[in-house]
């Protein structure tokens, strides 16, 4: 086997999601919140893994820009989940050696008196392994 | 009545007040919030994948605390009952769960399996079922007339819809209800359950003020006055962008509708 290929099986398994039951519509990128700041929309992501096209997916910082909001996975007429998906395939990076977004010397710089642990905590549930 | 209550780490530092009106006001509506004991951090956001086991661990040991003591778990934090609502959810597969409990066999006051059976519920959700809005309504004693409050759900509070069963994802009316229970007006308006920006607020700060102004201006051209929200990073990030609307906690507006607010000034 490949190594795309087992690669495209650990994100099926882990995520859940059958990617062929996707139609195209595109309603999934026209909800999504951050659309302007992914490179990569919810329905490539359905796509692209379909295709087996992950090298872009595994470098891209749309990996990052998500923000597991889930209007994605509401809104699917056909209940695809594509943030399932963002998320598998940003845990396989993360679990790939030196894979981590964020360190804990990035946090001082990046925070202010206000804010709360739950964003603290929850960006590194998201950017960590 | 004493129901199983899990802060969570927020509402112990940066959120103290979404805590302790909960605390206070729960009294005055005759029910008890009993503090998990040795609770830990329910880390945020809870992790899709199927094959994360550990990331769950901290919210099933929370649940199991709570069957034990024969009660219903209550959060008032969208993300803690968001994390710990859908780990309820996936224990309630048999396989997942066998996972699951063969690390919780390792701890060290382990009796038996967990397997789904507590009931989790939202504090909003409590006051609707077991309170009853119109029960909340009659202990009202400063009603907050006249005053245009816009409901701001975000994402976790009802999404996925199927798993958080609070309310119709797309249409929601709880916190509605809950504005009208306490005699203010609220504002429904198209942004109410878009997302606030939420983690970005580490990664980008910037992209995070643009989602959440665009959710305060939202509600400002729909006529409201404040933002009412359940979730500490909501605010803020609300709070941060600039918003021109103040934004309060559920628990601050209950609080001070019921007059626990100036018992406690
Ligand atoms: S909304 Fe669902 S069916 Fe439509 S493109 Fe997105 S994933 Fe495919
Ligand atoms: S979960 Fe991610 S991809 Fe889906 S709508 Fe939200 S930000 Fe967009």
């Amino acid at each position: 086997m490949t190594n795309t290929k087992r690669m495209k099986e650990d994100i099926l398994r882990m995520s859940g999601v059958n990617p062929r039951k996707c139609m195209k519509c595109g309603k999934c990128s026209g909800t999504c919140p951050n659309y302007d700041e992914m490179e990569y929309h919810p329905h490539q992501f359905v796509s692209m893994v379909e295709e087996g096209r992950l090298e872009p997916l595994l470098a891209s910082k749309s990996l990052y820009t998500c923000l597991s909001c889930m209007a994605c996975i509401e809104r699917c007429p056909r209940g695809v989940e594509p943030a399932k998906l963002i998320e598998a395939v940003r845990l396989l990076k993360e679990r790939q050696k030196d894979g981590n977004h964020l360190t804990a010397n990035d946090i001082p710089a990046r925070i202010d008196d206000d804010m709360p642990q739950q964003a603290i905590v929850t960006a590194f549930r998201k950017y960590t392994k | 009545m004493k129901v199983s209550y899990y802060p969570g780490c927020t509402l112990r530092n940066k959120a103290k007040d979404l805590d302790f009106y909960a605390r206070e006001c729960a009294k005055v509506l005759g029910f008890e919030l009993e503090e998990v004991e040795d609770w830990q951090c329910c880390g945020g956001a809870f992790t899709s994948s199927s094959d994360e086991i550990a990331t769950k661990l901290s919210s099933v040991r929370a649940l199991k605390a709570a069957k034990e003591a024969g009660q219903p778990l209550v959060t008032v934090c969208s993300a803690c009952h968001n994390v710990i609502k859908r780990t309820n959810a996936a224990m309630k597969d048999p396989a997942f769960a066998a996972k699951v409990n063969a690390y919780m066999k390792q701890d060290k006051d382990f009796t038996e399996d967990y397997n789904g059976e507590t009931e989790v519920c939202h504090y909003l959700e409590y006051l609707r079922d077991k309170v009853g809005f119109d029960e909340v309504a009659k202990k009202v004693v400063n009603p907050l007339t006249g005053r245009k409050i816009a409901a701001y759900y975000g994402c976790l509070l009802l999404r996925p819809g199927k798993v958080m069963a609070m309310d119709d994802p797309e249409n929601p009316v709880i916190l509605e209800d809950f504005i009208r229970a306490l005699g203010a007006e609220p504002v429904v308006y198209p942004a109410r359950n878009e997302c606030c920006g939420g983690y970005m607020a580490i990664e980008n700060a910037d992209a995070a003020k643009k989602r959440s102004l665009s959710v305060s201006e939202s509600a400002a051209n729909h006529g409201a006055a404040e933002l009412v929200t359940a979730c500490p990073l909501c605010r803020y990030n609300l709070v941060k962008s600039g918003s021109e609307l103040p934004v309060l906690y559920f628990t601050e507006l209950l609080a001070e509708a019921l007059g626990v607010k100036e018992a406690n000034a």
